[in-house]
């Protein structure tokens, strides 16, 4: 055990060189059981994109479809409905012109749709997760000027046909618009993006 | 501050910790200033090997929980749903399932090396009955952990083992009953063995691997000559043919990792199924109480103590066969816990004994595989003729050692370690 | 350290040596899960002769066409029948338990996991062992399975297929080689009596790839350990040369 002879440096080498390898190695290791908290393919099997067939939806009928466990609200707006959303006084709304990333690039104006007469939303309330309740008529909620749209009963939040948010209510934004498309003029495919026109 | 008794570290951030913690005592104590024997050879490699399977088997354990199901209805699909659907779940299933097959290979052969160079003797007998009680242990916890699949060996390999428990005369049925908690094994005895399999028992394991090393490190290894290091010191007290752990034996101990991770990942990789020993045919059936598979054999780990106990095909008085091959059996493995007190050599290793004790271990060692190769495959006459004289080996080898380690003529032991 | 390695090696051999024998098959074949056009053939025959009473409820339609090189698109179209199974799906048969059990005995069993119950030899054996036989209750029986419990759904592809009286190459139990001919004479020589719509060297093909999809179909996480194995096994190898040097460097002060 004497020390005399002893290639410290090429010890030393050997020595970064097998830590070097050994610490790919364990992050190599950890890899798997990392990636394993992935979604699995059953969980996006079940997130995969839902179609929605509108074809029988009446005018000023909502439908629900679920998507990502979550429901996902198609209304299909009647004239009447589209002109009291438009003409509704941006004042009384917290983001008329949603500005706040609560929609895909391609949802704009004040009707928050692709189509003006199609409006998709996730019906989840963005104050506390509740789903609020379809108020469309002018007289389904008394309040003055109601334009139609959507009352959270958990703590009293309002949004008008487009999802919009009403100011001094819990709720902090507008409903989210999930990503969707249209494959024809009567399936909406919800979860994929509608392609860059 | 703190124990002044303990090895300090001069200042910083390890003087901070030693007042409060003996980090540098402990590394000191059980790896920089343990001395082991400078002579350990391949036989030495397998009790870290056994640690690092323990430490792959708690890993990989702890995720497939995440994604299984312990129910009747549910368990033997989401095995297939770990295998295809969770990302990477068939790498830590088959490191699992191909870990405990190789925990056993390792167990086995470090069982081995004590017996060959006598590392039960005094004053090593608690390291010897930890390590025993470890592996009685680790036979409950593969065990339990085979009927997780729940596949139709799963079940049926269950249900013979549970049965062995209702040849008991008077309460065995009661006791069987009790075990599986239903009328047969179904749904709630799944529950109870997985919170065994996952909760109780890992955690004795642990606590014992503890004793077993604590017991060791208090004693010293022992080394293939079976001689005493410490009898032979230089001025400072070192024993003159010890090491110091760390660095000779860690990185020596990286190798042998090395090495064993190569064939464990080939065996992952490529034979995960290993030749239908390591995860059995019927098993990718799911459990079926209405159909008994052709041929039921418990996993290869098992098969020499069942080939004992159907080696025993004859009643003794009042004693049924079925509950005589039950305490055969049992006596297989309890007996492994006097070894200490068999052995009336007065060397250790088997290098220094005399030829009876070679030939009885060798006897032995060939017995014990026999009996495992008959084990897994279907009894016949002649079969079952070669189990019974393995099984008089193996218990010859134990309960005549009291005479043939005192009979024969030993070699002289060196003073120091050779090789 | 040589001999450590070839110690450590050895230890594993007897689990080799004793690998569980299955039972030996008339005809054997030996699968291939890179073969991709083989496997689509499989899918495709499965899909069209098998999923209508055997379900596959581990695989997903998605998986198999990732692993099988399909675009979603074309599986959509042309392997995906019951419009109540979408792509992501697993690959379930429309037909229920009960009716399976009305109209054959027993539940038509799920095939997910049969090849590595039986063995790729068997499903080939079996596919290809159906013959006439009238006196059981379907009118086929199988050198493999006897008194099988489903049809030869496969017939139309293969033709009649019936036991014979006639001269053969392989080697019959009992019966004596004739020296001129080389041949045996056996009454269980499998003949197709009546041609179907494929020759019988391409309906053999169409059973290799059938029983392979299913091979495939059995494990699918065969093919990234096929990836993955060989960059493991280099990088333990680089790592234990690296480990061998260190530990040799090392152990200069003690030798």
């Amino acid at each position: 055990m004497a020390d005399n002879g002893v290639n410290k440096g090429r010890r030393r080498l050997l020595l970064g060189a097998t830590t070097v390898v050994g610490a790919v190695g364990a992050v190599g290791v950890a890899v798997p059981f990392v990636a394993s908290w992935q979604p699995s393919a059953r969980a996006r099997a079940a997130g995969a994109p839902v179609q929605a067939d509108i074809s029988k939806l009446e005018p000023g009928q909502r439908m629900t479809v679920e998507w990502r466990g979550r429901p996902v609200w198609i209304v299909k707006r009647t004239p009447d409905m589209i002109e009291r959303t438009e003409n509704f006084d941006p004042a009384r709304l917290v983001d008329p012109d949603s500005q706040a990333q609560q929609q895909p690039d391609y949802i704009t104006g004040p009707l928050r749709s692709i189509r003006p007469e199609i409006s998709v939303l996730i019906g989840i309330c963005t104050h506390l997760g509740c789903s609020p309740l379809y108020r469309p008529g002018p007289d389904d909620v008394d309040m003055t000027a109601w334009p139609g749209g959507y009352f959270c009963p958990c703590h009293g939040s309002y949004f008008d046909l487009a999802g919009r948010v009403f100011r001094n209510v819990p709720a902090p934004s507008n409903l989210e618009v999930p990503p969707y498309r249209f494959e024809s003029d009567d399936i909406i495919i919800v979860g994929e993006d509608q392609e860059a026109a | 501050m703190g124990n002044p008794n303990r090895v300090k570290a001069e200042s910083g951030f390890m003087r901070w910790v030693d007042d409060r913690f003996p980090a540098t005592q402990m590394w000191q104590d059980h790896l920089s200033q343990y001395y082991a024997p400078k002579n350990f050879n391949f036989w030495y490699f397998f009790g870290s090997l056994a640690l690092l399977i323990l430490v792959n088997q708690i890993l990989t354990g702890v995720w497939l929980t995440m994604s299984y199901n312990p129910s009747g209805e549910g368990a033997f699909a989401s095995i297939e749903y770990i295998m295809r659907d969770v990302e990477y779940g068939w790498l830590i299933r088959y490191m699992h399932s191909t870990g405990a097959s190789a925990f056993f290979v390792v167990i086995y052969l470090h069982m081995f090396r004590a017996l060959l160079y006598g590392s039960y003797k005094a004053p090593r007998e608690l390291v010897w009955i930890f390590g025993m009680a470890l592996y009685l242990l680790l036979m409950a916890e593969a065990f339990m952990g085979y009927l997780l699949p729940w596949g139709q060996m799963s079940y049926w390999g269950a249900q013979v083992i549970i049965s062995l428990f209702a040849t008991i005369p008077f309460i065995g049925p009661d006791l069987a009953q009790w075990i599986r908690g239903d009328f047969l094994i179904s749904g709630i005895t799944l529950n109870r063995f997985f919170a065994l399999h996952v909760v109780a028992l890992p955690i004795v394991i642990l606590a014992l691997v503890v004793l077993h090393l604590i017991a060791l490190h208090e004693v010293g290894s022992n080394n293939p000559d079976g001689i005493d290091i410490k009898a032979k010191k230089d001025e400072s007290g070192k024993p003159l043919d010890g090491i110091p752990f760390h660095p000779y034996y860690t990185v020596k101990d990286v190798f042998g990792v090395a090495v064993f991770l190569f064939v464990f990942a080939a065996v992952i990789f490529y034979f995960p199924e290993g030749g239908g020993y390591f995860l059995e045919r019927p098993n990718f059936e799911p459990a079926n109480p209405m159909v008994t598979p052709d041929h039921i054999a418990p996993v290869w780990y098992f098969t020499p103590f069942y080939a004992i106990l159907r080696a025993i095909t004859f009643d003794i008085g009042p004693l049924q066969a079925e509950f005589l091959g039950v305490v055969f059996m049992g006596a297989a493995i309890a007996v492994l816990f006097v070894l200490p007190w068999l052995d009336r050599s007065p060397v250790n290793s088997m290098r220094y004994k005399g030829w009876m004790s070679k030939s009885m271990l060798l006897l032995f060692a060939v017995s014990f595989v026999i009996l495992g190769v008959l084990g897994a495959i279907p009894a016949t006459p002649i079969r079952t003729a070669v189990a019974q004289i393995c099984t008089v080996l193996y218990f010859a080898f134990f309960l005549l050692m009291p005479f043939y380690t005192r009979m024969e003529k030993t070699k002289p032991v060196p003073e120091r370690v050779t090789g | 350290m040589k001999k450590q390695l070839f110690a450590l090696l050895f230890a594993l051999v007897p689990f080799t040596a004793m690998a569980a024998p299955l039972p030996e098959q008339p005809h054997s074949m030996t699968p291939d899960i890179n073969d991709q056009a083989s496997l689509q053939r499989g899918m495709q025959l499965y899909v069209n002769y098998c999923l209508g009473c055997h379900s596959l409820e581990h695989q997903r339609f998605a998986r198999a066409a990732t692993d099988l090189g399909m675009p979603q698109d074309l599986v959509e179209e042309n392997l995906i029948f019951s419009s109540e199974l979408a792509y992501n799906d697993q690959m379930l048969t429309s037909m229920t338990r009960g009716d399976g059990e009305s109209w054959f005995g027993v539940s038509p069993p799920d095939l997910t996991l049969f090849n590595r119950v039986k063995g790729s030899d068997y499903i080939y054996s079996y596919l290809l062992g159906f013959y006439r036989d009238p006196s059981q209750p379907l009118g086929v029986n199988n050198n493999v399975l006897e008194a099988p419990a489903m049809p030869n759904v496969l017939e139309p592809l293969q033709g009649v297929q019936e036991m014979v009286c006639a001269e053969t190459d392989r080697p019959v139990d009992g019966a004596e080689l004739d020296p001129l001919t080389g041949k045996y004479q056996s009454c269980e020589v499998m003949q197709v009596t009546r041609p179907g719509a494929m020759e019988p060297e391409e309906f053999e093909d169409a059973v290799y790839d059938l029983t392979n999809f299913l091979v495939y179909v059995g494990e699918p996480s065969k093919l990234q350990a096929q990836v993955l194995g060989p960059k493991v096994l280099i990088f333990i190898f680089i790592f234990g040369v690296l480990a061998y040097l260190l530990k040799r460097e090392y152990w200069r002060d003690i030798h």
